[in-house]
């Protein structure tokens, strides 16, 4: 296979090179967000794609009973994890609920572990004992994976909590759901993160849907970047399938945190394809609401067209996708070769029995 | 290379469906998350994504074809730079699909709430009629599902103040197909869905309680239910007492409580022993589809806060319900599944499953095990326990609940104290393994109890260990 001179070399599993605040641009305009050049384009391009073509292989790999129970997947909303993490600097940390393969990879976990974990194998991220909804990296500052709605919610304003302990300069980023900001410790939370000036920032992925329930049926406010207000907490709606605009406003609020101003509010605006585990057949909306979505917003195309606009060939594209469906391969391929855990292994890690070094310390 | 497109399975226990309609002809071009087909299960129509990219070379399966296997081929795709001529019609499926599970025959049917064809098979055992029952009585089979939506829309029709509230229970139909229809009938006043708030939505439904209304708070599983604990144990359940008797809460949480199938440890537990170890509540467990209709009839009219445990694994499971107007079973009692003489089984739910496999093989060997269904779980109805103890002498309680301080501790501290003198051999428990539950399909299977387990268990107290 030939190797284009123009494409990064970088593997997916590598940490994705992150970004210094300090080289932010403005947020501009809402409509017209701050441009990313070719190359950081390319990046999110890239990261985006592995993020779908992951979750079209484990979509494809539960139907072929090799992933069970739960699994609810990410296709849509790719360019939210991406536009973050790549305003996000190494240290911040990344919380989010069971929603959480995108994440995993962005963060620069290893798709083979991840993958590994779908299949309840040895070689996952959890040695098999947590599944899709949980999974761990204290290396890559990832805190989960969690199955309890808006429960990292808390959690991940613990992580900022130990930030500002530490005096460290370390954002936590805090991803729930649409229907997760309707629970109490949501707000719980952000009394406290505001009483403290802790340095989080809440991304809610308003994909308008939770389970069956549209944000219109389940929320009196509807606007759920206002869910702060009461508590003085800035927040703002994001177009959440343009990964420009994700980025420009994640460093806005990455620079708001690190001035210790305090928590800050991004809602995306965004949409899941899939339903939303992996057996809901989605009739609670309109095939061509889907379709619609797709065609116009789709966050990778967006990204696609630019990098044809700027001179990108489309067979420089696809031996992007060929790089990446390799990628996936081995990771579906490891998945299936990794053993089941050891039985021995029911037993273990229920509680710490060695001395081990405080996480994130 | 070409591809081959599988059938795929829409949920862990889908072995079959119907290939109802193809979006694609041969000859077209498909690009990964293109629709190409709709499959139909009996719940449920579902789109199918196309993941790899190529030119159709073949439909394999036509559209309209029923009963098509899980992994078969469906479609070939030719691969870059092939024609689609030079595709070969497919060999058998290649891929293998470990069909994982607890084991049982409908293993969880997941949020969608569908529904598959496997349902478990019947128990080789004969189970005993319910003396409840009249003589005479012409019976139904009915799924825990029917009978459990029958005894909502029944005890609704009957008394104005019921009414259903919680997450996905009306447009969605329920999350688990529990509620299907009641919207229809009872509109969106009694049928109420909630954001996601189970600690608010459980504190509001105790509040209505206290007003008179009759709330049934579904939880759509109960592990959610811990978020609304405080509710549930602070305001429902001490509210009599505190009030000297003056008020209290005539309420019912309801849901699949329970170990489920690969959903990992916070969403795969029994809660039976917390809800047990408070006074002020009623907690009820049924096994059969008549219990659940009987039993949930009766919690709704209860005047004090009850929980309702059910099983996602039994939700599927048929049963005969007796065809009675109003089939209302009284709470505290248990029931004689199976007499026997030699040992009793003690169980609840999902548990005498593994009671009832488990007999089968101890009477292959000469073991006649008495089986008892406890339905009810606070009160406890220990005098048919110790009735049955004092029979056949030896006692092994089964549950899927953890064993610190799990009902089968009760049972033994019970038994010890009121039939010590009967006892032929120590008290045995078979339990969940004492750890969160695990994800991997091997080391799950591991931490459920089994039928085997509760056969060694029997051999150990009749003494009959290598036979
Ligand atoms: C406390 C709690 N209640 C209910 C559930 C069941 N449940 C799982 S996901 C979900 C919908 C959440 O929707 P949203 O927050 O919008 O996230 P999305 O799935 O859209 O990413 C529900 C009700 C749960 N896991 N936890
Ligand atoms: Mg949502």
């Amino acid at each position: 296979m030939a190797t284009k001179p123009k494409r990064p070399a970088k593997q997916a599993d590598a940490k994705p090179a992150l970004q210094k605040s300090t080289t932010s641009k403005k947020a501009t305009k809402s409509d017209e967000p701050a441009g990313l050049s070719r190359d950081e384009d390319l990046k999110a391009y890239r990261e985006m794609l592995l993020i779908r073509r992951f979750e079209e292989k484990a979509g494809q790999m539960y139907g072929m009973g090799l992933i069970g129970g739960f699994c609810h997947l990410y296709i849509g909303q790719e360019a939210v994890v991406v536009g973050l993490l790549g305003a996000a600097r190494q240290g911040d940390q990344i919380v989010t609920g069971y929603r959480d393969h995108g994440h995993m990879l962005a963060c620069g976990m290893d798709p083979k572990g991840v993958m590994a974990e779908l299949t309840g194998r040895s070689g996952g991220y959890s040695k098999g004992k947590g599944g899709s909804m949980h999974m761990f990296s204290v290396e890559k500052c990832f805190y989960g994976g969690h199955g309890i709605v808006a429960a990292q919610v808390p959690i991940g304003t613990g992580l900022a909590f130990s930030n500002k302990y530490r005096g460290n300069d370390h954002v936590s980023l805090t991803f729930f759901g649409d229907g997760a900001a309707n629970q109490g410790q949501v707000y719980e939370s952000f009394n406290m993160a505001e009483l403290w000036s802790l340095p989080v920032i809440y991304v809610i992925e308003n994909n308008q849907y939770a389970m069956g329930t549209s944000v219109a049926r389940a929320s009196a406010q509807t606007n759920l970047s206002k869910r702060g207000v009461s508590f003085n907490i800035p927040g703002e709606q994001v177009d959440g399938m343009d990964v420009r605009a994700v980025r420009a406003a994640a460093l806005k609020a990455m620079e708001w945190c690190r001035a210790g101003k305090g928590p800050y509010i991004l809602e995306m605006m965004t949409y899941r394809y899939r339903g939303h585990s992996m057996s809901d057949p989605a009739k609670y909306r309109a095939k061509e609401e889907v379709n619609k979505m797709r065609q116009e917003h789709d966050p990778i195309e967006q990204v696609r067209h630019r990098l044809l606009d700027a001179g990108m060939s489309e067979d420089e594209l696809k031996d992007i996708d060929k790089d990446i469906r390799a990628i996936i391969n081995e990771a579906a391929e490891f998945a299936q070769q990794s053993p089941e855990p050891d039985p021995a292994e029911l037993w273990t890690d229920v509680l710490a029995k060695e001395d081990h070094a405080a996480v994130g310390a | 290379m070409a591809t081959n497109i599988l059938m795929p399975a829409l949920s862990p226990t889908m072995e079959e469906g119907t290939l109802a309609k193809w979006m694609i002809k041969e000859g077209d071009e498909v690009r990964s998350g293109d629709v190409i087909a709709e499959i139909e299960t009996d719940k449920a129509t579902m789109e199918v994504e196309a993941v790899d990219e190529g030119k159709v070379a073949k439909i394999v399966i036509p559209a309209g074809t029923e009963n098509v296997k899980v992994n078969t081929v469906i479609a070939v795709l030719a691969g870059e730079g092939e024609s689609t001529t030079d595709v070969q019609a497919p060999k058998a499926p290649t891929a293998t699909a470990p069909k994982t599970g607890p084991g049982q025959g409908e293993a969880t049917s997941r949020e969608s709430g569908e529904k598959t064809k496997a349902e478990p098979e019947t128990p080789r055992i004969e189970v005993k009629g319910d003396p409840d029952i009249p003589a005479g009585t012409e019976f139904v089979s009915q799924t825990v599902r029917e009978a459990l939506r029958d005894a909502m829309a029944e005890e609704m029709r009957r008394d104005a103040s019921v009414f259903v509230m919680g997450v996905e229970v009306a447009q969605y139909q329920g999350a688990y197909k529990v509620t299907q229809g009641l919207l229809e009938e009872f509109g969106a006043t009694r049928v109420v869905d909630t954001p996601i708030t189970e600690h608010g939505f459980a504190g509001l439904g105790v509040g209505a309680a206290f007003a008179g209304l009759r709330p049934i708070v579904e939880f759509m599983t109960f592990n959610f239910a811990m978020q609304a604990m405080d509710q549930i144990i602070n305001s429902a359940a001490k509210t009599r007492y505190m009030s000297g008797g003056q008020m209290g809460a005539p309420i019912v949480f309801r849901g699949p409580n329970g170990p489920a199938a690969r959903v990992a440890a916070q969403h795969s537990q029994d809660y039976s022993s917390w809800y047990a170890h408070i006074p002020g509540l009623t907690v009820i467990a049924p096994y059969s589809a008549a219990d659940a209709k009987g039993l949930l009839k009766a919690a709704i009219r209860d005047p004090n806060p009850v929980i309702f445990l059910e099983n996602e694994i039994l939700y599927g499971k048929s049963f005969d319900v007796p065809k009675l107007d109003d089939y209302v079973l009284p709470i505290g009692k248990a029931r004689v599944l199976k007499e026997g003489t030699d040992v009793t089984l003690v169980s609840h739910s999902h548990g005498l499953t593994y009671c009832l496999d488990a007999a089968a093989k101890l009477e292959a060997d000469g073991i006649n095990a008495e089986i008892i269904d406890l339905r009810t779980i606070r009160p406890l109805d220990i005098d048919t326990i110790i009735a049955s103890v004092k029979k056949t002498n030896r006692l092994v309680t089964v549950e899927e609940t953890w064993p610190v301080c799990g009902i089968g501790a009760e049972i033994a501290a019970q038994v010890q104290a009121k039939a010590f003198d009967w006892l032929d051999a120590p008290i045995l428990r078979v339990t969940q393994k004492d750890v969160p539950m695990p994800y991997a399909a091997n080391l799950e299977k591991l931490t459920l109890p089994s039928a085997d387990e509760v056969v060694e268990a029997v051999k150990a107290v009749c003494y009959r260990q290598g036979v």
